[in-house]
């Protein structure tokens, strides 16, 4: 796995624990929405960063109250089809607020990163072997936005009608072309 | 008409360079075809029984004249020279190959079209009442609120990857010539009691092998308040909507399972949180898209023109075009004239390269230079002056395009079938062929008056044959074509699912089913009614009666 944050290679300090197996300790730990639940009231005691990983049908909203103990958010893929985790990253950061990293895990694919990164995602884990540069190019491929997102550069509404222009004439009429 | 901005242009030319970056991977051998397939159907690119078949959007089935050259070049370019009107508006080329797929996409875009989200389960092109700003009895264009869901949609981070494609559809009059209640979410703009604008919003209506007639869960939302109100509606069923079977993804299920006052409520209730991070829709966008459909400028005319009438009086197939080709304008002294795609002998929605070019060149001279494309697969003329009418059926007449069956039993939907389709059961173009020819008899198709013939080759239902006055289905009996008839369907604003019938005949009894089936009605039909009204009034038995009766005794 490359762990990719913003857009640069990064070291992952989380480690991923399975249900059965002991947190260790002083260590990021990343966990199960399961075990969380399971353990919590030890969990919340201990002293080094926790972090939790969904499945695509777990909404983050039962997490809401615990979002400010979390260093990480981790929303699983298991098919680059099923697009939920891309409502839930834009619950995360756009109706509860979080601002720790969103990671997405699974089967992530280079043609998807910009929709994620749009929808509040800001690391992600590609296969091993995967060239950075070379996905990383995938954000810059498109540089129209038509809809307001949870992240990125300013959609076209905002383009056409920046807040300071006279709500008579929109900014990018010029620029019409003749075919 | 829209025209891009630099914008909406950067969009479509990046999507354009993206993909040939795409093709060029897939062609190296760099990616798989398994790899190569997502990327392909986001760009409107299958893969059918014989070759790559591209689908290109044409929102809100909308065609400037230029538009419709640049199909013809492509047709004549890249492909074997005709193209293939879809019951969503859309055009089909079938015979590209994938090495020029870019260069299509290029000369898409140089006249502001694209095949972006034609296909995959994201939201599809968005389609509306093709009579869209001509209509008389239009209470506002519908147009300007599918330009703004084109632009709202594409390329949607969140919404690109739902459960099962998505598909929207927009009408602004009474009059449902757009099969709001089958779509994923119907639209139709109406005013409140003060006469603000705004839209009854439809869900859950669709097709495919379980129909469902749409349910309204708001009588009306304020037309500031539509993509906020999308965004909800679309997340509860991204979230929600089931994943684990293909034939149970589709909004529909999702509202049918937890019934339709449950889902309103969700989404009602993501709609307040989304406020104030949805998408806003202010009232100076909405007059800057409207200002690209102001109506052109009108003559002022006449509502009755002696050259036409006499004309109409004098030359019987000149008139009998008038009698099903024409609507009524909103304007005094102008018509909308309907294309017909189904002539004797050809596929229906299909069209040639010389064809598309002939009736580019009618709609600059004698229609503003705009194009519409029905859901029927016809082709529509907006603006004809009442004077010119004889000029444009000529010049119809001179390409092959005169077909005077618009609303009639030869004027067929029909889905590609088993000619081109990997899904099919069996052929549907042949089958409307040989009903087409059937009835050829123009004083017989007269006298049978309005009947929709829906034809598909599979349970998919792609030729919409639940909501045909008479539908057909290839279904494969123990691998032998066989068809199933529906009655009594209709996708109008008195919307219902046909039923069947009863046992499905073969594919050489299946025409003579259907004439037993137009003359029944006409035993059976009061003064002035139509098949439709016959069925609802008399029901099916005397329809079994005839069909099977006399087989069986
Ligand atoms: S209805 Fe079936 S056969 Fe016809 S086009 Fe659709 S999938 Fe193909």
């Amino acid at each position: 796995m490359v762990l990719l944050k913003g857009d640069q290679a990064a070291q992952d300090p989380w480690i991923r624990v399975a249900d059965e197996d002991p947190v260790p300790d002083g260590a990021s730990a990343l966990l199960t929405y399961d075990r969380w639940r399971r353990d919590r009231d030890r969990l919340v005691l201990r002293n080094a960063p926790l972090g939790i990983i969904l499945h695509s049908e777990q909404s983050p909203l039962p997490i809401a109250d615990d979002l400010p103990r979390l260093g990480l958010v981790a929303l699983e893929f298991p098919k680059f089809t099923d697009g939920r985790p891309y409502s839930h990253a834009r619950l995360l950061r756009q109706r509860l607020g979080y601002r720790g990293e969103v990671r997405a895990v699974g089967n992530v694919l280079r043609d998807q990163l910009l929709f994620m990164r749009r929808c509040g995602f800001n690391a992600f884990e590609l296969p091993d072997g995967a060239d950075v540069g070379e996905w990383c190019s995938a954000f810059d491929e498109i540089s129209v936005f038509y809809q307001p997102a949870a992240n990125g550069p300013p959609s076209a509404m905002d383009l056409r009608w920046p807040a300071e222009s006279p709500a008579e004439t929109p900014v990018s009429v010029f620029g019409m072309r003749g075919y | 008409m829209y025209r891009y901005d630099t914008l909406d242009q950067n969009l479509v030319d990046e999507r354009a360079r993206q993909f040939r970056g795409q093709v060029a991977r897939r062609l190296s051998g760099e990616l798989s075809e398994a790899e190569f397939r997502p990327l392909r159907l986001m760009n409107g690119l299958y893969l059918q029984l014989h070759a790559y078949m591209v689908r290109v959007a044409i929102p809100y089935g909308t065609l400037s004249a230029d538009q419709m050259r640049a199909l013809a070049y492509i047709a004549r370019t890249w492909d074997r020279g005709y193209g293939h009107f879809t019951t969503r508006q859309n055009i089909q080329f079938n015979w590209p190959n994938l090495a020029d797929v870019p260069d299509i996409l290029d000369a898409l875009a140089a006249v502001e079209m694209h095949a972006i989200q034609t296909s995959g389960n994201c939201i599809r092109n968005v389609t509306a009442d093709a009579y869209a700003g001509v209509a008389d009895d239009e209470v506002a264009d519908p147009r300007v609120y599918a330009e703004i869901i084109r632009q709202w949609s594409s390329l949607h981070p969140e919404f690109s990857f739902l459960p099962r494609k998505f598909k929207v559809a927009v009408t602004g009059a009474p009059q449902d010539r757009a099969a709001l209640r089958v779509h994923d979410i119907g639209l139709r703009l109406c005013r409140d009691s003060d006469g603000a604008l705004g839209f009854e919003v439809m869900v859950g209506g669709g097709q495919g092998r379980t129909p469902m007639i749409g349910t309204t869960i708001r009588s009306f939302l304020p037309e500031a308040d539509l993509l906020t109100y999308l965004e909800a509606i679309l997340r509860v069923y991204n979230m929600l909507g089931r994943r684990d079977n293909l034939y149970k993804a589709r909004i529909k299920i999702l509202v049918h399972s937890l019934g339709a006052e449950t889902f309103a409520a969700m989404v009602e209730d993501e709609w307040h949180q989304l406020e104030d991070t949805g998408p806003a829709l202010p009232a100076h966008e909405i007059k800057r898209i409207r200002a690209f459909f102001l109506p052109p400028t009108y003559e002022d005319l006449e509502a009755t023109v002696p050259e036409f009438e006499a004309r109409r009086r004098q030359d019987t197939a000149f008139a009998r075009w008038c009698q099903t080709n024409l609507a009524r304008h909103r304007r005094s002294g102008y018509a909308i004239v309907d294309v017909s795609l189904k002539p004797e002998g050809g596929s229906p929605g299909d069209i040639m390269a010389e064809q598309m070019e002939a009736v580019a060149d009618l709609a600059k001279r004698y229609s503003f230079g705009e194009i519409r494309v029905t859901h029927a697969q016809n082709l529509v003329l907006p603006h004809v002056k009442l004077a010119e009418l004889s000029a444009v059926w000529e010049g119809l007449a001179a390409a092959g395009l005169e077909t005077p069956n618009v609303g009639l039993v030869t004027d067929i939907i029909a889905c590609p079938g088993l000619d081109f389709c990997n899904l099919a059961n069996a052929r549907s173009i042949p089958v409307a062929q040989r009903i087409i020819e059937r009835f050829r008899n123009l004083d017989r198709q007269h006298d049978i008056g309005e009947l929709r013939i829906n034809i598909s080759g599979c349970i998919n239902a792609c030729g919409h044959h639940h909501v045909g006055h008479i539908g057909i289905l290839g279904v494969d009996r123990k691998g032998e074509e066989y068809y199933q008839i529906t009655l009594g369907g209709s996708s109008d604003e008195t919307a219902s699912l046909g039923k069947v019938v009863g046992p499905s005949f073969s594919y050489d009894a299946i025409t003579d089913a259907v004439e037993v089936i137009v003359t029944t009605y006409l035993a059976q039909r009061c003064q002035g009614e139509r098949f439709l009204d016959t069925y609802r009034r008399v029901g099916a038995q005397p329809f079994k009666e005839d069909l099977y009766g006399i087989a069986q005794g």
